[in-house]
């Protein structure tokens, strides 16, 4: 009986221990923000469709690029340069403040970066 | 007709669902009471659940082994299989719950050839399937906690990238979603056996087509009706410490897997999922196979009167003596 009671308080700590856990990182109000790129211009699609589709895009892009030597993309913003580091990055420039610190907020890791260049101003901030 | 039932059911709350988003925006009926609620009910169904069970009686020594008992020390006892010491039982008990070692015994009895003979043979689909079920759904919410601890811990970010081995898209598959459906439609396949269909209850299939719809609507979720990943947390923070935000831009797809959870979660204490814990406390498994040595002392035993026959003979002595009659005290 006070074995099961234990075992059952345990339980209930596994439970909520997210919950602790994010007291003691003192995260629990934490909301990553984003900063907007300094550049004018808007995104290559909208942000909406960025927020969640733009892995997409990029697969899309690399695809186009490395299989049919596509170079250009037009979406309804525009005519974009197909490039990870020369188009992506030119506009958000604040990498680690921008793409980082939201990838790292859901624990999204891109394996990118080992073999595209990330700019000396860019890879500086 | 108990298998469509069931199947309706899940398919209304859906819609249920989708009609609330769609329609009516109820984000705040199915984004904050809904949670709160369903997470209330299993919490306190779960302990009370438990709680029973704790209270309830166990008469007897019911362990059910299938090795030797142990005895004389000149034979040989099966320490896992029936086991003596609480050491025996713990290492049962874990194999129990992480390798469903029972399971993997899991027997087939058919009726066989022409003259129809009852032959019994090994059957391990089901083992295999339920351990491909368990599993996937461990690693699943495991990976689940990304949306719920910040910093992620690097442990998690490993767990991703050891599921999404097959780095086929730039939003992997997870090679965990494949395992677990390939695991829950066995699951549901056999319950159309003959043997299985007349044992097999609404109850049951409810719960594959609630935990099939959850699987289905988070595949869905990550592939292709995506959800917008950074308000999906936010929205769960404010869900956990108690400051919640009604929140409109996940699309339906987030609320249909999000609302399933919360009533499986709701459902749990009620139902046969309650078996997580109910393995810890089968008291076929969790007593120690001793009850030559150590006597099991019925809870509901209360003190019988006894007159034992010393006392019946001294009660006697003098009419005994006077007979003749020999008595064990001796004739003194
Ligand atoms: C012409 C400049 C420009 C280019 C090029 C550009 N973006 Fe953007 N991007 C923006 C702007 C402006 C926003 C809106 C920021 C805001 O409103 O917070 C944005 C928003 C985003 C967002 C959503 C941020 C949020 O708040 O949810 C993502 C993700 C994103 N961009 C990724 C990319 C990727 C990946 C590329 C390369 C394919 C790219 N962007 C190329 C200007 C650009
Ligand atoms: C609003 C948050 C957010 C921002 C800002 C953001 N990302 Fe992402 N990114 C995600 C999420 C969430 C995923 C994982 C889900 C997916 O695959 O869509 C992801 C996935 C990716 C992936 C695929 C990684 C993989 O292994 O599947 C790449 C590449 C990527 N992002 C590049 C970028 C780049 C480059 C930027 C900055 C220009 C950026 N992202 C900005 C949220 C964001
Ligand atoms: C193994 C090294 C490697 C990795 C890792 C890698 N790429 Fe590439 N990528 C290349 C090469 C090589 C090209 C071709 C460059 C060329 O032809 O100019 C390329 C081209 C591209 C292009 C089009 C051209 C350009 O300049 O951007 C895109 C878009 C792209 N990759 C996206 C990605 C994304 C997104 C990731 C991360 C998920 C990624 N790549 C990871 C090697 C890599
Ligand atoms: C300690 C944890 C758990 C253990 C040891 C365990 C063990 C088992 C075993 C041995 C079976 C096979 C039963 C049989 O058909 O003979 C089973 C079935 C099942 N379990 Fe679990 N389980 C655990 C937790 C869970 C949890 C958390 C869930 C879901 C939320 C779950 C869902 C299911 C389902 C859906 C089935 C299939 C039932 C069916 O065939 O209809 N289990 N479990
Ligand atoms: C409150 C709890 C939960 C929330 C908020 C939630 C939310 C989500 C989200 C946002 C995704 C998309 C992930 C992505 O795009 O990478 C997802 C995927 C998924 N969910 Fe859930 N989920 C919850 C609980 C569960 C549970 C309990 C199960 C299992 C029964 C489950 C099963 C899945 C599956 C199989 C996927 C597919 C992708 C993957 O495996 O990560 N979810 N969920």
């Amino acid at each position: 009986m006070i074995k099961i009671l234990i075992s059952l308080i345990l339980f209930l700590m596994v439970v909520f221990l997210p919950v602790g856990y994010n007291v003691y990182t003192g995260k629990t109000a934490y909301i990553p923000v984003l900063q907007p790129p300094e550049q004018r211009g808007e995104c290559v699609e909208n942000v909406m469709f960025m927020r969640k589709k733009h892995s997409l895009l990029l697969e899309k892009w690399r695809d186009a690029y490395v299989r049919d030597g596509i170079k250009r993309y037009v979406s309804i913003n525009g005519i974009y340069k197909i490039s990870l580091t020369g188009t992506c990055l030119e506009c958000h420039s604040n990498k680690t403040q921008f793409c980082d610190r939201c990838h790292d907020y859901l624990g999204v890791k891109p394996r990118c970066w080992s073999c595209h260049n990330i700019p000396e101003k860019v890879a500086k901030k | 007709m108990k298998v469509i039932l069931p199947f309706f059911l899940v398919i209304a709350i859906v819609f249920f669902i989708y009609g609330g988003i769609k329609f009516y925006d109820a984000h705040i009926i199915l984004g904050i009471i809904i949670p709160y609620v369903c997470f209330a009910v299993a919490i306190v169904g779960f302990v009370a659940r438990v709680i029973k069970w704790a209270i309830s009686p166990v008469p007897f020594n019911i362990t059910t082994v299938c090795g030797q008992q142990k005895s004389l020390p000149f034979i040989r006892h099966s320490f896992i299989e029936s086991p003596a010491s609480r050491t025996g039982v713990f290492i049962r008990m874990l194999f129990e719950t992480l390798f469903f070692r029972s399971l993997s015994r899991n027997d087939r009895a058919e009726l066989y050839g022409n003259e129809r003979r009852l032959i019994y043979g090994r059957d391990r689909y089901l083992w295999l399937a339920s351990i491909l079920f368990h599993w996937s759904l461990l690693i699943i919410v495991l990976r689940h906690l990304r949306f719920f601890l910040e910093p992620v811990p690097h442990w998690i970010l490993f767990l991703q990238d050891l599921d999404s081995l097959f780095q086929s898209h730039l939003t992997p598959f997870y090679i965990s979603n494949v395992l677990i459906s390939m695991g829950i439609l066995y699951l549901f396949f056999r319950r159309f056996k003959k043997r299985n269909y007349y044992i097999s209850l609404p109850s049951d299939y409810f719960i594959l087509f609630l935990i099939g719809g959850i699987i289905i609507s988070g595949i869905l979720l990550r592939h292709i009706y995506r959800a917008d990943l950074y308000s999906v947390k936010v929205f769960l923070y404010g869900l956990i410490y108690l400051n919640p935000v009604p929140f409109g831009g996940f699309g339906v797809m987030f609320y249909i897997h999000f609302c399933l959870i919360c009533i499986l979660l709701a459902y749990l204490p009620y139902s046969k999922l309650m078996h997580m814990a109910g393995v810890f406390l089968s008291p076929t498994r969790n007593i120690r196979n001793d009850s030559r040595a150590r006597r099991h002392i019925n809870p509901w035993n209360y003190p019988v009167k006894v007159h034992s026959y010393e006392e019946w003979e001294k009660e006697f002595k003098d009419a005994l003596k006077e007979a003749g009659i020999p008595q064990e005290g001796g004739n003194g």
